[in-house]
């Protein structure tokens, strides 16, 4: 049954095979380490570079899914150093990601980031080795009104975030929402909030959300404190640089769980890294979160959502090699990359070429291994880049915001519209609005209204729908117990857990 | 502050490397460059891939030709910035396909309709096709045709476009040959071709109006069934045991063009060189392959005669949408 995974690491151990899954792990970091390329550009810029030099299928496909497991690992650097997320999956990891540098605990942060993508990644990739044709058929019955589902279970999870200022909380959920309102409505191809500028028809897109809300706005704060002489605002001696066994065992739970969380995620057609991230991360916080200290530099608050992440870029493989049906943007051109080498993907992949299938498994498998040598020793070195001295930073990370979006749109409108969403970002921090609501609302709702019209558009407008199929009727359970348990428990049993109360 | 040397010893590589990384997408700038207005993955990037590996295959381009994304509106966003912002670029060129020149009829692209920019030239053809799923009760279109006749509103139609697009439009005209207004067609609007294709696998939908290319590596995979090609005839290879809708007493032809525009304000001499390069690449053995290899048929039209034939497919489907009652 596995001769296909023997035979592809006959293929991935090759030395040309090994060398190209080391270039794109190294490749990969970089990309996801700078923000605004990501995984898909990565991919973009070196996938004619492939097909140029003349590589064989098999090997183009091993360079290229180095570059995205890559991504995924070097997304958080920026993420826990810098408060500004490398590419959309590392969202959630400056929450408590940044925190921990503050704390001076930067070089383990960044080390144990590594160690949970490498956990992450490591039970997507088994997943995906043993499961991958049975979840092909579980992902196709997730239509739009399971998506809806999903979407409100998302949601709902978002509750534990609401914290000390819950009214605020809420009202960054619906900022984001209503900024993922613009454009052209999918359904009826009616604009929505774009005051006839061209530019809007697109909506707001990813990379110029999350580089204005986050590089933009943390540059202007950084701003505001260059004059201020007061000791208390600079950042504290790098100390340790090695993540410790006992701080990864700690985190062990955190890990599995939103490994296994962000595989699931991953594997679902429509919804990738960025809910992978968001939902390990929520998950963790309701579970485990008992001292309220997640969001205050909490390492399991780090693991959380680097290990969800990272699995949901494996689990993304599942729906493309398996159906020919991409899982995410990423993986969709790769699926690009194989149609130009004339490779069918779907069921018969494995048995007809089972060098493409087995050989991209096992390079996935010693990728990973790659990138946690290539990332543990590093986390030391990167965590450096905190004693840079403030003049050099915020110039360098606005080069680096300013780049990032004009290579992406080619376009002088999306850097104004990367700097307008910074000023209002900065403005949301100053009145002391938190941030990570308005993106998950931004990413959520746009999933969760297309879903819903489209569900409706299948039932003619009957609302049955949502709550019809099995998988659904799942979620809404459990979106509901979300919200009503916590406050529910600490009521039914007195004493028992007077922490939750 | 105290640096660390070594530190500061390796900087200077790290800063180099951000330079040389910045330094060659600014490279790529003053190559060839063709617009996919869409995500990738889809019919878009397969048509600027077409030119990328095709001119860059065959020797007409020295360097790779860069593919970049523009989602949005269906293309109106890439339409609108070729014409108001990068309207007079050599180097550019944008995918399109009968789907922009249905946008144009119905007046999506904005303050702006086909005579603003320059249409080059069409390196293939591709035809809509009718595609349920493997196990579906229907065997023929005329058993679709009959069903739909008895409960329109009990099919779920689906596919990547807006109600409007030329997803819908196949979908529609479907409708409409079997009689049926096609305002009673349910139809659910998606992201894209293969989210139809995971709704039609997973019976969320029914039916899915594709594309016979896209469909291409889900032939062989026996897990759906093409019930009809909208071709005028019997197209060859992989595709020659669909039968056409015309062949089964349905009147309904829809040919997917894919082509490439300019911006308006494009010199003569690079339009004219473009076409030169357009029409030697269309005439390469080696390129025949890349396109059949893709599911796509020959069609050649290049110039003044593709700039002309769109013009006139705008006037017909402003005609068409009238008729389907979409008509602004």
């Amino acid at each position: 049954m596995f001769d296909f995974l023997i035979h592809g690491f006959d293929v991935a151990l090759t030395p040309l095979n090994l060398g190209l899954a080391f270039l794109g792990a190294l490749l990969g970091t970089l990309f996801g380490a700078l923000p605004g390329i990501g995984p898909i550009n990565g991919i973009a810029i070196l996938m004619p570079l492939a097909y140029t030099l003349g590589l064989p299928a098999e090997s183009a496909l091993i360079l290229l899914a180095g570059v995205y497991t890559g991504a995924e690992y070097g997304g958080r650097m920026s993420s826990i150093l810098l408060n500004v997320p490398g590419d959309a999956g590392a969202v959630m990891s400056t929450l408590d990601g940044h925190p921990l540098a503050k704390k001076g605990l930067a070089g383990p942060a960044l080390g144990l980031s590594a160690v949970s993508s490498f956990v992450g990644a490591t039970i997507a990739i088994i997943g995906l080795t043993l499961f991958a044709p049975l979840l092909a058929r579980v992902a196709v019955m997730f239509g739009p009104a399971e998506f809806f589902a999903l979407m409100v279970f998302a949601f709902s999870s978002m509750a534990v975030m609401m914290g000390k200022d819950p009214v605020k909380t809420g009202i960054g959920a619906v900022l984001g929402v209503m900024i993922a309102m613009i454009g052209v409505d999918s359904g009826t191809g009616v604009m929505r909030y774009t005051f006839g500028l061209a530019e809007l028809y697109d909506g707001i897109d990813f990379v110029v959300m999350i580089i204005g809300l986050f590089a933009i706005s943390e540059i202007l704060l950084m701003l505001e404190h260059a004059n201020r002489q007061d000791a208390g605002d600079a950042m504290p001696p790098v100390g340790r640089v090695m993540v410790s066994l006992k701080e990864v065992l700690y985190c062990k739970w955190a890990m599995l769980r939103s490994g296994v969380i962000g595989f699931i995620v991953g594997v679902l057609p429509g919804t990738g890294a960025s809910v992978a991230g968001a939902v390990s991360y929520t998950t963790e916080k309701r579970l485990s979160d008992k001292e309220n200290t997640f969001g205050t530099g909490d390492m399991r608050g780090l693991a959380a959502p680097e290990a969800g992440n990272n699995a949901s870029a494996a689990g993304s493989f599942v729906p493309m090699l398996t159906l020919g049906i991409p899982g995410s943007g990423t993986t969709a051109v790769l699926l690009g990359a194989l149609m130009l080498y004339n490779i069918t993907p779907g069921p018969m992949l494995f048995s007809e070429r089972p060098e493409v299938a087995g050989g991209l498994i096992a390079s996935l498998y010693i990728g990973n291994i790659m990138l946690l040598a290539l990332n543990l020793p590093l986390a030391g070195f990167f965590a450096k880049v905190l004693t840079i001295p403030r003049w050099v930073l915020v110039p360098a990370i606005a080069i680096l915001a300013f780049v990032g979006v004009y290579q992406l749109h080619s376009d002088l409108m999306a850097i104004y519209l990367m700097l307008v969403i910074g000023i209002f970002g900065y403005l949301l921090r100053k009145l002391g609005f938190s941030l990570a609501p308005v993106i998950l609302g931004y990413v959520l709702g746009g999933l969760m209204e297309d879903n819903l019209r489209r569900a409706l558009s299948i039932s003619g407008g009957d609302m049955g729908i949502l709550w019809q199929s099995g998988i659904s009727i799942g979620l809404w359970i459990a979106a509901v117990l979300l919200l009503v348990l916590p406050w529910l428990l600490p009521r039914l049993l007195p004493g028992k857990s007077p922490a939750r109360a | 502050m105290k640096f660390n040397s070594a530190f500061l010893r390796w900087s200077a590589p790290l800063v180099m490397g951000a330079a040389l990384m910045t330094g060659t997408a600014h490279a790529q700038a003053d190559g060839t460059e063709c617009i996919a207005p869409a995500k990738p993955g889809g019919g878009y990037d397969l048509t600027c891939r077409l030119a990328a590996n095709g001119l860059q295959e065959t020797g007409l381009i020295d360097k790779p030709m860069m593919v970049t994304y523009m989602p949005g509106g269906i293309g109106a966003v890439a339409y609108n910035h070729v014409n108001g912002v990068r309207n007079d670029d050599p180097n550019l060129i944008v995918a399109a396909s009968t789907g922009a020149a249905v946008n144009l009829a119905l007046g999506k692209f904005g303050q702006y309709d086909a005579s603003e920019v320059r249409w080059l030239g069409a390196l293939g053809v591709d035809y809509g096709a009718i595609v349920v799923k493997a196990d579906a009760p229907w065997q023929t279109l005329d058993d679709l045709m009959q069903d739909l006749k008895k409960r329109p509103g009990g099919i779920v139609f689906g596919a990547g476009g807006t109600v409007g697009s030329q997803d819908w439009m196949k979908a529609a005209l479907t409708a409409k040959a079997a009689g049926i207004s096609p305002r009673k067609l349910r139809y659910v609007a998606f992201e894209g071709g293969g989210e139809s294709l995971a709704a039609l696998l997973g019976d969320h939908i029914q039916v899915f109006t594709g594309d016979l290319s896209e469909l291409r590596p889900h032939l062989e995979s026996g897990k759906v069934r093409v019930l009809a090609a909208l071709a005028e005839e019997r197209v060859g290879g992989p595709y020659a045991d669909i039968p056409t809708a015309a062949e089964q007493g349905y009147d309904v032809e829809w040919p997917i063009w894919r082509g490439y525009y300019m911006g308006p304000d494009v010199s003569d001499k690079a339009y004219n060189a473009w076409e030169d390069r357009l029409e030697k690449l269309a005439d390469n053995e080696q390129f025949a392959k890349m396109r059949e290899a893709r599911g796509l048929f020959p069609m050649a039209r290049f110039g003044d005669d593709f700039d002309g034939y769109v013009k006139k497919q705008v006037a017909q489907f402003k005609q068409l949408a009238k008729e389907v009652g979409l008509s602004q």
